[in-house]
């Protein structure tokens, strides 16, 4: 079968559709997902199609959702959640951390929780506060968790049917400023590990990380930048926990110079994590301190400024200087 | 495992022994219980049988025993809880020292196939469920975090987190829904947790899906140091009024009431009309946990009150005033009740420490990079000094 053009959206509802299809015990839950179809309409036509007995439209309470997904993956089943918006998450934060997170190893192993958080999360949609955050840091820095972000529709048509099938919490990160992106998804192909990372670009002078939405905004960049005779090795992440470092060490060790881009702010973010290993591990190797570019120390801004606030070419490129400068 | 608790071995038929207490009921036909209209009460703190219009129980001799030695080899195993802790074998012990009926009771009421959502202080639970009462001690010893597999007793860990676990009760309990069970599900917690957001939300659910949960309250009086007027300015049972689905006061200290209220509360769930919330008025005796200190908040006069309304010794009087148990049971309990203390302070005491590298097992079910090169960098390490030792 010839591989079909869809949105990244799109290619996340039609993975939700084979998962349910696949798996009796798959449940699709959160607000608003049956009939209106998800505020991005992610779940649309999935509740007519499997039920509202699988495709639940919950109460307006966010650590009732998460802590009920608990309660029914221990009693079998595989909740995938949705959470609204990035910013609402934290009322669940307390269930997801204390709860799900630990009690794989509180059982000592005995039960699975395999229950996946769906977070459309990132800015650059014009939004008001509380929808346009960043919060995979938060929930990266938690042991027992698994982070993942796509950033095209063919690695979001695959990656949701990995982390339903894992038998680990995942939160999903959905780049939510690329919904509407559309990308070629052969729904046919072998997937690779989902917490394999992506070349998505080869170069050779400067290595560039980044995921989710930015992936898309460094690829630009690095067209950009081969305009001006520089040539940038750009990896999509795709996983930010675990992290794929072989991957990243193995471009920098070629390269020499790193610059990782988030739209998280950059203080404690993933950013900070990935230049403390890549540094370890590549120390010999570096001609430059690894830079970071991403959200400053700051509320995520209102609407009229987030330009000013998200990683753009220009800041990128920036970056990509200052480090080539060394 | 050798797990004596009366649950075990109810499974055998016994019938042989039934001398039905039903005489109490022609007898106490013109008594109302004491006290709180609202509150149902089954015996009282006398040790006499009442009914009650909604309520009735009738038990034969040989399951009033069964519960009697249920809560008596709770609080045995309880204040040899307390007693590790004094004597350092335990970081910390919370007593349930108090709520033996309200715990046995319920506890009682459940089938093999419903599931218990403990807090922390529910040994009694565990003890009825079939938990190897050793099983308990790991966390507080601090060998584990939760330590038994909770499918095996369908006895879930202990919950620390105050109120969390109502919301995993209510997950289940649709999950039974969805499955096409009549099983049902007990959500514990206590009067503080009544504030919590989390029980709040676990009504919500169960409310809208109808599901299968029964949400047992132990009103002790006390989170840790402020009382349940801290927490509420109505009756906490009938906090279910606003949600749309039945609460009842039941007295927390009879066990008779707290059994038959928890089958009626599970019946009811199982009939498919949806949750209900049981608040087991009792007292918590001690202190919160052996970390805390009483003194500093209650008067020792309240206590007193309630040493009058002790659960164990109004069924003992029943039991006595009846003949349905004779000096030998009591003395062949006693007994028993001083080999489970001897049973647990050996088990404790070969209690073994854990291997250092448990600590970066079962994290993930899956699997994880970072955890793998951690646990291989500190097993390096600790090799590291062998090497220099050699």
């Amino acid at each position: 079968m010839a591989a079909e053009k869809m949105a990244l959206a799109k290619a996340i509802t039609e993975s939700l559709r084979t998962s349910l299809e696949q798996d009796s015990k798959v449940l699709v839950m959160g607000e608003d997902v049956g009939k209106l179809g998800g505020v991005f309409r992610v779940t649309d036509g999935l509740q007519k199609d499997f039920g509202e007995d699988r495709v639940i439209d919950t109460p307006l309470a966010e650590s009732g959702i998460v802590g009920t997904a608990i309660g029914l993956a221990l009693r079998g089943y595989r909740p995938v959640v949705e959470i609204q918006f990035d910013g609402f998450v934290f009322p669940a934060y307390d269930q997801i951390v204390t709860q799900l997170a630990k009690m794989h190893a509180r059982a000592l192993g005995k039960i699975k929780l395999p229950v996946v958080i769906r977070i459309p999360y990132g800015g650059g949609i014009g939004a008001v506060e509380h929808h346009s955050e960043s919060p995979e840091a938060l929930f990266a820095h938690v042991a027992g968790l698994k982070c993942v972000s796509p950033s095209n529709a063919s690695d979001a048509y695959w990656m949701m049917q990995q982390s339903i099938a894992s038998d680990d919490p995942v939160i999903f990160f959905e780049p939510k400023r690329r919904y509407w992106d559309k990308g070629e998804v052969d729904k046919t192909a072998i997937p690779g590990p989902l917490h394999k990372a992506r070349v998505a670009r080869e170069g050779s002078d400067l290595t560039v990380v980044a995921y989710g939405p930015m992936v898309k905004t460094c690829m630009e960049a690095a067209a950009a930048a081969a305009e001006e005779g520089r040539s940038l090795e750009v990896i999509d992440l795709r996983s930010m926990s675990p992290i794929d470092f072989d991957t990243v060490q193995a471009s920098v060790e070629k390269t020499g110079r790193l610059v990782v881009v988030h739209e998280a702010p950059v203080f404690y973010g993933s950013g900070a994590e990935i230049a403390a290993r890549i540094t370890e591990r590549c120390f010999y190797h570096l001609e430059a301190p690894v830079l970071r570019v991403g959200g400053y120390h700051a509320p995520y801004p209102p609407a009229r400024l987030e330009e000013e606030y998200l990683p753009g070419l220009d800041r990128i490129l920036d970056s990509v200087d200052r480090a080539l400068a060394y | 495992m050798t797990v004596e608790s009366t649950a075990a071995r109810s499974k055998q038929p016994r019938r042989s022994s039934s001398k039905r207490t039903s005489s109490p009921k022609k007898k106490a036909a013109a008594k109302k219980p004491a006290g709180d209209p609202g509150l149902v009460q089954l015996l009282t703190p006398e040790g006499e049988r009442v009914e009650h219009p909604d309520y009735a129980i009738d038990l034969t001799a040989d399951e009033l025993r069964g519960l009697y030695r249920d809560m008596v080899l709770t609080r045995a195993f309880d204040a040899e809880g307390v007693t590790l802790q004094r004597q350092g074998e335990l970081g910390l012990w919370p007593s349930l020292l108090g709520q033996e009926a309200a715990q046995v009771g319920s506890a009682r009421a459940m089938r093999d196939d419903d599931y218990a959502f403990p807090t922390y202080r529910e040994h009694g639970v565990a003890w009825v469920r079939g938990v190897p009462p050793e099983n308990l001690l790991g966390m507080f010893r601090g060998v584990n975090n939760g330590g038994w597999d909770p499918n095996s007793n369908n006895f879930h860990l202990y919950t620390i987190v105050i109120g969390s676990q109502a919301l995993h009760a209510t997950g289940y309990a649709m999950g039974i829904t969805k499955d096409g069970a009549d099983s049902s599900v007990i959500a514990y917690f206590g009067d503080g947790a009544s504030s919590q957001g989390d029980v709040a939300e676990s009504f919500t659910f169960a409310a809208v899906y109808n599901a299968p949960v029964v949400f047992f309250c132990q009103n002790n009086q006390w989170a840790i140091s402020e009382p349940t007027e801290k927490q509420s300015r109505v009756p906490l049972y009938r906090r279910a009024d606003g949600f749309g689905f039945p609460g009842v006061r039941v007295d927390g200290n009879d066990v008779l009431a707290c059994l038959a209220v928890t089958r009626a509360a599970l019946e009811h769930t199982r009939s498919g009309q949806g949750p209900m919330l049981v608040e087991a008025y009792t007292y918590r005796m001690g202190a919160h946990t052996t970390s805390d200190d009483p003194t500093r908040y209650r008067e020792d006069e309240e206590r007193k009150g309630w040493e009058a309304k002790d659960p164990i010794l109004r069924l003992r009087t029943y039991l006595e005033n009846e003949g349905l148990a004779d000096e030998d049971f009591f003395a062949s309990l006693e007994e028993e009740s001083t080999a489970l203390g001897k049973r647990v302070r050996e088990a404790i005491r070969t209690m073994e420490n854990p291997d250092e590298m448990a600590m970066f097992e079962n994290i993930y079910a899956d699997g994880h990079a970072l955890v793998d090169e951690e646990r291989a960098a500190y097993a390096a390490y600790q090799a590291s000094f062998a090497e220099e030792g050699n």
